[in-house]
């Protein structure tokens, strides 16, 4: 039986064939999801902030930050016998939900940040982006399908697509 | 993020002020009476305040304003679709149920109704701290639930995982108007809140 895992806001969950795993309604936040095609091994990460470096001190969720999420995923991945080499990535989310006339403040581009630094991240552990599905003014929610690797994604406004 | 319970007090009694004002002005406007349930302060992890509005995935219109002067913050105004369409038909004139979704007019009478209400809450608590607080110009959006909160959840997350959530319900008279208030002091502005109506913090 498939199993639908749930991966809330500023949270990481790893899956197998034939689960899929599901996190709803992307704003701002960024949802990477990974997956290696031979084992059939899917992880999902929905970040919430670029940058763990900008964290208070003593705040320990790794899975709300770009940086530090890709990184426990990866790990993750890993215990389950994925070679790292061979995943590759997918990601959605990065909307700007309010537009402001008076110029957008940092905060109001967390969006754009996010992507950046997701992009970065995957850049730096050499993990391919297969495709995507980011920015815009809307949310998402999307469905990794760990027996094919695909991406459902669904919204209110822009319908639904695979990707 | 930990409260006493006089702390918790204070905050519910500033909600109430404050979305008491917001309902009185919001009465004037629709011409209706307008009930208020007690606001409810809580602090929430992240994931549960899209419950609140009935899940991640419900469609609903989100206010939202940032708070400038002594106490910055932010203010979210959210109303589950049906409440903002019954709102804003009561605000042209036209018998509620009528609009059944969302177009560029009943998108710029719900701003004008967020800035009206945001103004109003305002007022209330800066006579009650004596605390200078002016509202920005408001911004709308229409969609999920949790993407929407997600805004004001980034920037509560950059303290913390947990949001402050003081939350008010309207109900109209003989229609079920429904919106939620968010009322999120950004971290240095609670203390200052709480100094202004003398809860040491």
């Amino acid at each position: 039986m498939e199993k639908k895992i749930k991966v809330g806001m500023a949270d990481l969950k790893v899956a197998t064939e034939p689960d899929k795993l599901v996190t709803l309604g992307l704003g701002s936040c960024v949802g990477i999801a990974l997956y290696d095609f031979k084992t059939k091994v899917g992880g999902l990460a929905h970040i919430m902030l670029p940058d763990s470096k900008q964290a208070r001190k003593g705040d320990v969720n790794a899975a709300k930050y770009a940086d530090t999420a890709l990184s426990v995923l990866v790990d993750e991945m890993k215990k389950k016998g994925v070679s790292k080499q061979r995943i590759v990535a997918k990601i959605a989310g990065g909307a700007q939900m309010f537009k402001f006339n008076n110029g957008a403040s940092d905060i109001m581009r967390v969006g754009t940040r996010n992507i950046e630094a997701v992009k970065k991240g995957l850049a730096e552990y050499r993990i391919p982006i297969t495709a995507e599905d980011t920015g815009g003014n809307f949310g998402r929610t999307i469905e990794l399908d760990t027996k094919t690797g695909s991406l459902f994604i669904k919204t209110i406004s822009k319908g639904e697509k695979t990707i | 993020m930990q409260l006493t319970p006089i702390e918790m007090d204070a905050l519910k009694e500033v909600g109430n002020i404050g979305a008491g004002n917001a309902a009185t002005s919001l009465s004037q406007m629709i011409n209706r009476r307008i009930h208020m349930n007690v606001p409810l302060v809580k602090l929430l992890p992240f994931d549960e305040v899209a419950e609140l509005l009935g899940g991640p995935e419900t469609e609903v219109a989100g206010i939202y304003l940032k708070v400038l002067g002594d106490a910055p913050g932010s203010i979210l105004f959210v109303l589950p679709v049906e409440s903002g369409l019954a709102l804003t038909d009561m605000l042209m004139g036209i018998e509620p149920g009528i609009s059944t979704d969302f177009s560029e007019m009943t998108q710029s009478a719900l701003m004008e109704i967020g800035n009206i209400l945001a103004a109003s809450y305002l007022n209330a608590l800066a006579d009650m701290t004596s605390l200078s607080l002016q509202p920005s110009i408001p911004a709308l959006s229409c969609d999920m639930a949790a993407a929407i909160m997600s805004v004001i959840l980034v920037e509560l997350g950059e303290v913390g995982d947990t949001a402050l959530v003081i939350e008010t319900e309207f109900i109209a008279e003989n229609r079920d108007i429904k919106g939620y208030f968010f009322l999120l002091p950004d971290p240095g502005s609670l203390s200052i809140m709480m100094k202004a109506i003398g809860v040491g913090l």
